[in-house]
């Protein structure tokens, strides 16, 4: 007979500071549904892209990881996925991009010249897309090995369940 | 080896004063015209039997200090003779100015819209001379040797 | 922002802007058309979307710093970009190259055009529907970049061709890996010609579609596959040939009409002369050193050479493996001055350091004579030149470099005239265009 562990109080409901209810339980079904069922919207510039299409694809397959649809409207997607140089003439096209996207959306910024310009340091490309959007998970690598896509995208969906999920479905955007 | 040598003497026979030199270098031949008569000399390599038919790349190289500043390059071909030609002319920092071949061959449309882009020098009788990769707005011609590497563009407000 | 298309629109047609974030996975390119129904009237593209300033960029590197940029121009073929950067320097500084490394440059080019055909092609019919396809050559290129990493090192961007010759040996299993990869592709090519050869839906959509004359490519200046489709027989590994390309038997497939059928086909029969062109290589390669093995570690020869000379060979780490002081005579040049030296010799004598030091300093390192150079080499999808002028000093004057998808691009607005916006998709796949190549 060993010690006698206490039993833990869960409180199931507990009031948020803005008058709305904060669930410990249903907040981890809803992120474990978000988590794996994630639309990406690819947004492929460069060398980077041919990463992609390898991690895509049958042997690095990332679609066993519930990432595998991939919509080409920003309207329907979750995850932003940048790939590639972003130059100063396509920056807007990116923010017009991330700003059609509804709530919750998520960045990945793949490849060294997403994170950070890369090798290219002159007038003409975006040093790092944080310089515009937010971005929630940096992947170095020029470009990186899809297993390294794999790790992000894992790394991700931990960020995803551990967050405090928005439960507004009224979000009206000015 | 001998077509270099004989485009040499056809060019020199025909065009007199405006070609300024012809010489052979690492195995290419490259001729110097004049500014004026570059249409008339491509025009000329163009039609059969010299039959130059595909221009392979027109560029421009910024030699500042020297007069003239700018010196265009263009890259011709001749697919039944399988020969390369160069063809250079000096373009002044003052009058930045030279006629267009893009009536001759149509890739010198894009080609010339580019040099316009990067270097700042306008052909006559181009049909839409615009910038081709820079965004409107951008102020300064990259690829002169006085535009620094990083400079930063002031901002443009973004279009809704 | 004020386009031509604007202007010469009529009122009644509709304006569609097939934006620079596209679902064909090309990159970034902005097509404008103006609609009839569904036919496209008129059309005006847009390109610039990735232009990095790669030539003015260069004119502030050392010749050897500028190796990883050109790697990623046309990034579905990068060593063969490599190779054409390395081969206008050495004409201008006129510099021999041993025959080993000829002959592996000729495979790894032929392999990075194989990969480009088979990436080209896979998008292209995806975008059609044919999801297969785009599955199974990906998974031969997957087999064909295994073997490109385990003798350079990277899958994709190298920096592998050198100044000289190349950086590494290849890898002792290289025959065996090789053969497999070709079995591999050679079972994908004949899975897919059974697909899609004589699919009544694949001619139906490709035939007769975005037709080029003869003419019309030689006045846009088009080269490679989309050349050779219309029936202009041009190929710079034939016309002017560099490297070993004379001693190898291979042909240069030809089409008829100029569609984008033939484009497919003429992609497809490439593939086949390249597999061939691997297989003459792998028997013909002449006998290079065998494999190395190193008794000292590092640490105790750096301490002994302060002494005395070290008589033992040191053993490298498993970074340099390939690239011991035995091997240079058959993978780099004697020329001095254009290649690092081996790091035996960097490690323990004096020399060899200060010749390490004195390759990578600014202001030392690889000075060519002044002059300017022309020279090209057959890509991926056509003639890809280089045109460098030099002043004498470690950095070039001014780079230009002549990309094949530029010209055949810029003839994109013309095929694409009266025919359906459906069209459009195989269109725009079967001319290649890479981003990185178009926009520099």
């Amino acid at each position: 007979m060993g010690k006698i562990r206490p039993i833990k109080k869960y409180s199931y409901y507990q009031k948020t500071s803005h008058g709305g209810f904060i669930a410990t339980k249903p907040n981890y079904a809803i992120g474990w549904g978000r988590k794996y069922s994630i639309f990406h919207y690819p947004f492929i510039t460069a060398c980077c892209g041919m990463e992609y299409m390898s991690a895509a694809c049958a042997h690095w397959d990332f679609d066993r990881f519930g990432v595998g649809m991939t919509t080409f409207s920003p309207r329907q997607s979750d995850l932003l996925f940048v790939v590639g140089t972003i130059t100063h003439k396509e920056a807007p096209v990116l923010k017009t991009v991330y700003e059609q996207m509804v709530e919750p959306k998520w960045v990945i910024a793949c490849g060294a010249c997403a994170v950070s310009g890369g090798i290219y340091d002159n007038y003409a490309v975006v040093q790092g897309i944080d310089k515009i959007i937010p971005v929630d998970v940096y992947i170095p690598g020029c470009p990186p090995r899809p297993e390294t896509i794999l790790n992000a995208l894992l790394k991700l969906q931990d960020k995803i369940q551990h967050q405090k999920q928005d439960l507004r479905w009224n979000i009206i955007k000015k | 080896m001998e077509h270099n040598q004989k485009i040499k003497e056809i060019l020199i026979e025909k065009f007199k004063e405006k070609v300024l030199s012809v010489k052979t270098d690492l195995g290419d031949a490259v001729v110097q015209v004049e500014k004026d008569a570059v249409e008339e000399v491509l025009e000329f390599l163009k039609k059969k039997p010299q039959d130059y038919s595909m221009l392979l790349d027109l560029t421009c190289v910024d030699y500042t200090g020297k007069k003239p500043r700018f010196e265009i390059v263009y890259h011709v071909f001749s697919l039944s003779k399988n020969h390369r030609l160069r063809i250079k002319c000096g373009v002044s920092e003052k009058d930045p100015e030279i006629d267009s071949v893009s009536g001759l061959w149509r890739n010198a449309n894009w080609l010339e819209r580019e040099v316009y882009d990067m270097f700042g020098i306008r052909f006559k009788g181009h049909p839409d001379l615009r910038r081709l990769f820079m965004y409107d707005g951008f102020e300064g011609y990259p690829l002169r040797k006085d535009y620094p590497l990083r400079k930063r563009q002031p901002k443009i407000k973004l279009r809704k | 922002m004020s386009t031509r298309i604007q202007k010469e629109a009529r009122k009644e047609s509709l304006l569609i802007n097939m934006g620079p974030s596209h679902p064909a996975m090309h990159g970034t390119i902005r097509i404008m058309l103006e609609l009839d129904g569904e036919k496209v009237r008129n059309a005006e593209l847009e390109v610039g979307y990735l232009h990095r300033g790669f030539e003015k960029t260069c004119e502030n590197k050392t010749y050897f710093n500028l190796l990883p940029y050109t790697d990623r121009l046309n990034y579905v073929s990068p060593l063969i970009n490599n190779v054409g950067y390395v081969m206008t320097l050495e004409k201008l500084i006129d510099i021999k190259v041993p025959e080993r490394a000829q002959y592996i440059r000729v495979i790894m080019s032929e392999l990075s055009r194989i990969s480009d055909h088979l990436t080209a092609l896979a998008a292209m019919t995806m975008e059609c529907g044919a999801f297969t396809v785009f599955l199974y050559y990906i998974k031969a290129r997957e087999e064909i970049w295994n073997v490109i990493e385990k003798t350079t090192g990277a899958r994709m961007t190298t920096s592998y061709i050198r100044i000289g010759g190349v950086r590494t040996d290849l890898h002792p299993d290289f025959k065996k890996d090789v053969e497999k990869a070709m079995k591999v592709t050679k079972d994908v090519l004949k899975d897919v010609r059974g697909l899609l050869d004589k699919n009544k839906i694949w001619i139906d959509r490709t035939r007769d579609v975005a037709v080029v004359s003869p003419d019309m490519a030689v006045n846009y200046g088009f080269t490679g596959p989309c050349s050779r489709a219309s029936g202009v027989n041009y190929d710079v590994r034939k016309a002017h040939p560099y490297l070993v390309y004379e001693k190898l038997d291979f042909i240069v497939p030809l089409g008829e009409k100029g569609d984008n059928f033939d484009r497919y086909m003429v992609r497809m029969n490439e593939m086949e002369q390249s597999l061939k062109i691997v297989e003459q290589c792998v028997e013909k390669i002449p006998e290079g050193v065998p494999e190395v093995k190193g008794e000292m570690e590092p640490t105790e020869a750096i301490k002994a050479s302060r002494t005395r000379k070290p008589d033992t060979k040191i053993k490298l780490s498993p970074n340099l493996k390939g690239s011991e002081k035995e091997k240079y005579p058959s993978i780099l040049t004697d020329s001095k001055g254009v290649k690092v030296p081996p790091k035996e010799d960097t490690y323990t004598n004096m020399e060899g350091l200060i010749n390490h030091f004195k390759f990578f300093m600014r202001g030392h390192g690889i000075r060519p004579p002044k002059g300017e150079v022309y020279f090209s080499v057959e890509g991926g999808s056509g003639e890809l030149g280089y045109y460098i002028v030099s002043d004498g000093t470690d950095q070039p004057y001014r780079l230009h470099l002549r990309g094949p998808c530029f010209h055949i691009v810029s003839a994109l607005e013309e095929m694409i005239k009266g025919h359906y916006i459906a069209d459009v998709i195989p269109t725009f796949g079967s001319t290649n265009m890479i981003g990185g190549e178009l926009d520099r």
